[in-house]
């Protein structure tokens, strides 16, 4: 009993830590309508500041307390310049700028921390009130997770009195219904969107500087809070505090008992019950309906290709094909990765653009493939063309039987279980040590004799995944891919003149599922051996920014765009330490200079010329 | 034989009466006009027709069979085209190719990944268009059409299924009063060329005594008059709803449900 109790009293320490950074990004959500990704590095420069701040201070707990504060200020301040600095630019912008914008701002913040407190990870020395346990139940309990336990409700109930009991509150909820309504009635809408980020980073950096006594300020934090961030505020629906609260309790619990019960399986059993929620109830626990659902933005009339691009395409295939009589292995390297990167991207767009399904975990598949065959080429023995085989295969029968779930979905909440997706099997991949070797990957999958040397193995990328980009576009030209774009613009009309909707939807998840799953497979012969890293977050983000940087809407897009990202990636990597405060600034300033893209922003010069 | 037969349809939305055992048949050829104020019931009775709303009670019969609350897919392919009181279509596509992917759709070709689809089904789209007064603007993405011509875009994806019963919701709502009737000319025409029945909601009365067969009026979700059109310009009841009889609310028209 006594065992039970003090795992049932960590959750809820837990939960109460899940809970202030969850409840900062969905108020910001809820009345900004910004899936705020930087909120994980608002929290992690919470920890850096709180460590500052409380080593400067005496240690006891008056000083402690007055130190937490005075950080969750400092980052409610820092919160507000990046509101009025960035995200006040984009509120007209598709929701998926607004994302990639505070991407830009992971990276940047990644960056500046490193500069600013070194790679090591930064602890407080606990005076002895930080030590000290009560006796529960025969066992030692923290008395600091009991103040943990307490400050959790607490703020849910100030959030509470805030929103329903001050005019100030009043107006946040009313802008939360009707932005320009709320104008309209003489309020100024800046001061209140401004003063709600303040607010949310406000509760991240407490959230950060809490987290100190018992954990470290460090680089992991960002991503890593913000992936559970996410799950809690989509488990407790979009824009709910309560919601939040609940599905913090939930995801508290289950990780206090999911580490005795099934100590390797945490991630997924989280994951695994993100889904479940979002398949039964799909706006959440408390959330409401009417989730965005246009993430890419309002659609424009897509043409088929003319002659003359046609012919550009040709000659840019043409100048790849002869590209190894001029350049060298390095070049040779960077080409196969940017050909690589095409199709990555190109099957992303293709569910995201013509599909409308935005995912946020296509590193899924991409991995997928790549295990199955980099496992199959080493652990069977299958040779390179059946394992070649067998990645696009393995991946679209993940898609189809994962895409089933999905398609019910849309918008944010979409983008959101594809994340779980993902993280479940970046989880296996890094937990699953004796099949995938965990951490160290799978290494030594070479290619046979025949396709050995860079200029051969370039022309093999290039075949397979110029190939594969082609089969995509060729496909959406076609009745399935109307059909799909159909699905997309009007669900209502589509079902009307007799389209199964659903099932289109679920075709092209399994198609663009089987297209990143080559590309993995492919990626696997290229690098000689498969990581959980092709499965992370950061990679899926890589297909993300590529997609729209080159521009949803347009089919040359994911093309342009992976080969610039993939130019530029290379190019920072070579040139600066800080590849990511420059790369992050770079597509800060792209997302601000072409809300609609690279490619979609040429096109547009080109109709108006 | 009768093409749609509805019968004691009924519908509530939480405690309101929305529709209330309703009861209208439609022949081959027969244009049916559901009139009556906002608010009186005439849009869920299309969409439980339709197929996007499932009726408490009663039964909707296409041609002898019991069609309430199947799917809209399953609905259209057995036969109903619809158009809807606020357009949709596809926003990303020219008008032409829009009716494309109705006709298209139409005939199962849908499943073909390899297929171009720039001529599919080209001739018979271009002269739906053309039909509906839409053949200068084929070229133009749907997204940027004036209201009105959505209204024929939707009329004319409506009709590249070839149905047996069409469906308007407001078809004329966003136009000029002369396009109005010309529109409803053309689709009297349709009706009784092929034998098409046609159910349609609308404002105008000139569109509706213009063009109608028989007119079914809906009050406060129940049926209080039907007939030809002559008919129910002399109902005493029908004029006390459209002239106003000093009711209004609570107390329900006397006589309702009467088939038709």
């Amino acid at each position: 009993m006594g065992f039970l109790l003090v795992h049932a009293l960590t959750g809820l320490a837990g939960a109460s830590s899940l809970f202030l950074v969850a409840s900062g990004l969905t108020v910001i959500f809820g009345v900004t309508r910004i899936v705020n990704f930087a909120h994980g590095s608002l929290t992690m420069l919470g920890a850096y500041v709180g460590w500052t701040v409380l080593t400067r201070l005496p240690r006891d707990p008056a000083w402690f307390a007055l130190g937490v504060a005075g950080t969750a200020a400092a980052l409610a301040a820092l919160g507000a310049l990046l509101e009025m600095g960035l995200l006040r630019r984009l509120y007209r912008s598709p929701e998926l700028f607004q994302l990639l914008a505070t991407f830009g701002v992971v990276l940047i913040v990644q960056d500046a921390a490193l500069a600013t407190w070194g790679p090591d990870d930064l602890t407080i020395s606990r005076p002895p009130w930080l030590r000290a346990y009560v006796r529960i139940a025969d066992e030692r309990f923290p008395v600091y997770d009991l103040v943990l336990i307490a400050i959790g409700p607490a703020v849910l109930a100030c959030l509470w009195l805030l929103f329903n009991r001050t005019r100030w509150g009043r107006l946040v909820r009313a802008a939360t219904w009707d932005r320009e309504m709320v104008g309209a009635l003489g309020v100024d809408q800046r001061v209140l969107f401004t003063s709600v980020f303040a607010l949310g980073a406000g509760l991240a950096g407490l959230a950060g500087a809490l987290g100190l006594p018992a954990g470290s300020a460090n680089l992991g934090i960002d991503l890593s809070v913000i992936t559970e961030a996410f799950v809690v505020v989509v488990i407790g629906g979009l824009g709910s505090i309560t919601g939040a609260y609940l599905a913090s309790l939930l995801i508290g619990l289950l990780q206090a008992f999911g580490v005795v019960l099934i100590p390797k399986a945490t991630l997924v059993l989280v994951f695994v019950v993100m889904a479940a929620v979002l398949v039964l109830r799909p706006n959440g626990l408390l959330g409401r309906g009417g989730a965005p659902t246009a993430l890419a933005g309002t659609a424009t009339p897509v043409r088929p290709p003319t002659r003359g691009m046609l012919l550009g395409w040709g000659l840019l295939l043409l100048a790849a094909l002869a590209a190894p009589l001029v350049a060298g292995p390095y070049a040779l390297s960077i080409l196969t990765e940017a050909a690589v990167a095409v199709l990555f991207a190109a099957s992303l767009h293709f569910v995201m653009g013509p599909g409308g399904m935005a995912s946020f975990g296509h590193a899924a598949w991409f991995g997928i493939g790549a295990y199955a065959a980099g496992l199959s080429a080493q652990g069977l023995g299958v040779p390179m063309p059946g394992a070649l085989l067998l990645a696009p295969l393995a991946a679209g029968v993940a898609a189809v039987l994962f895409g089933a779930f999905v398609v019910r979905l849309s918008g944010v909440y979409l983008a959101m279980l594809t994340l779980a997706f993902a993280q479940i099997v970046w989880a296996a991949a890094f937990q699953w040590v004796s099949v995938t070797g965990g951490d160290n990957g799978i290494l030594g999958i070479w290619p046979p004799a025949w396709a050995s040397g860079p200029a051969v193995v370039y022309l093999l990328a290039l075949t397979l995944c110029a190939g594969g980009a082609a089969v995509l576009q060729r496909v959406l030209y076609s009745p399935f891919g109307y059909a799909l774009r159909a699905s997309r613009d009007s669900p209502l009309r589509a079902e009307a003149i007799g389209l199964d909707t659903r099932r289109i939807r679920l075709a092209a998840f399994a198609v663009a599922g089987a297209a990143a799953g080559l590309a993995g497979g492919v990626f696997t012969f290229v690098k000689g051996s498969v990581f959980p890293g092709f499965v992370s977050i950061p990679h899926s983000m890589d297909a993300l920014v590529m997609v729209l940087l080159g521009g949803v809407q347009t089919m040359a897009g994911p093309v342009v765009g992976a080969l610039a990202y993939t130019g530029l990636y290379d190019g920072l990597l070579r040139a600066t330490a800080y590849w990511r405060l420059v790369l992050g600034a770079a597509i800060v300033l792209l997302v601000l200079a072409f809300p609609e893209g690279i490619a979609g922003a040429v096109q547009r010069r080109l109709r108006r010329a | 034989m009768t093409v749609l037969a509805v019968e004691g349809l009924r519908k509530s939305f939480g405690g309101v009466l929305a529709v209330d055992g309703v009861s209208f048949a439609v022949e081959p050829g027969e244009m049916l006009a559901l009139i009556g104020p906002n608010g009186a019931g005439k849009t869920t009775c299309f969409n439980m027709v339709g197929g996007q709303l499932r009726p408490d009670a009663g039964s909707v019969r296409l041609a002898g069979r019991d069609i309430g609350g199947v799917s809209p897919r399953r609905i259209c392919r057995l036969g109903v085209g619809r158009t809807f009181q606020v357009t949709a279509t596809f926003a990303s596509m020219t008008a032409r190719e829009n009716v494309q992917v109705a006709a298209v759709a139409h005939r199962r070709g849908t499943w073909r990944p390899w297929r171009s689809a720039a001529d599919l089904e080209r001739p018979a789209a271009e002269a739906l268009l053309d039909q509906v007064g839409l053949a200068a603007q084929a070229e133009r993405a749907a997204g940027v059409l004036a209201y009105g011509d959505l209204k024929r875009l939707e009329l004319a994806m409506a009709l590249a299924a070839e149905p047996r019963l069409l469906l308007m919701d407001e078809p004329t709502a966003g136009m000029a009063a002369g396009e109005r009737v010309a529109l409803m000319r053309l689709v009297r025409g349709i009706a009784t060329g092929r034998g098409l029945a046609v159910l349609f909601t609308e404002h105008d009365m000139d569109v509706v005594f213009g063009v109608s067969d028989r007119i079914a009026v809906l009050a406060r979700g129940a049926l209080i008059a039907s007939g030809a059109p002559e008919a129910i310009r002399a109902d005493p009841q029908v004029r006390a709803i459209y002239l106003g009889d000093g009711r209004t609310g609570g107390e329900r028209p006397a006589s309702g449900g009467r088939d038709c």
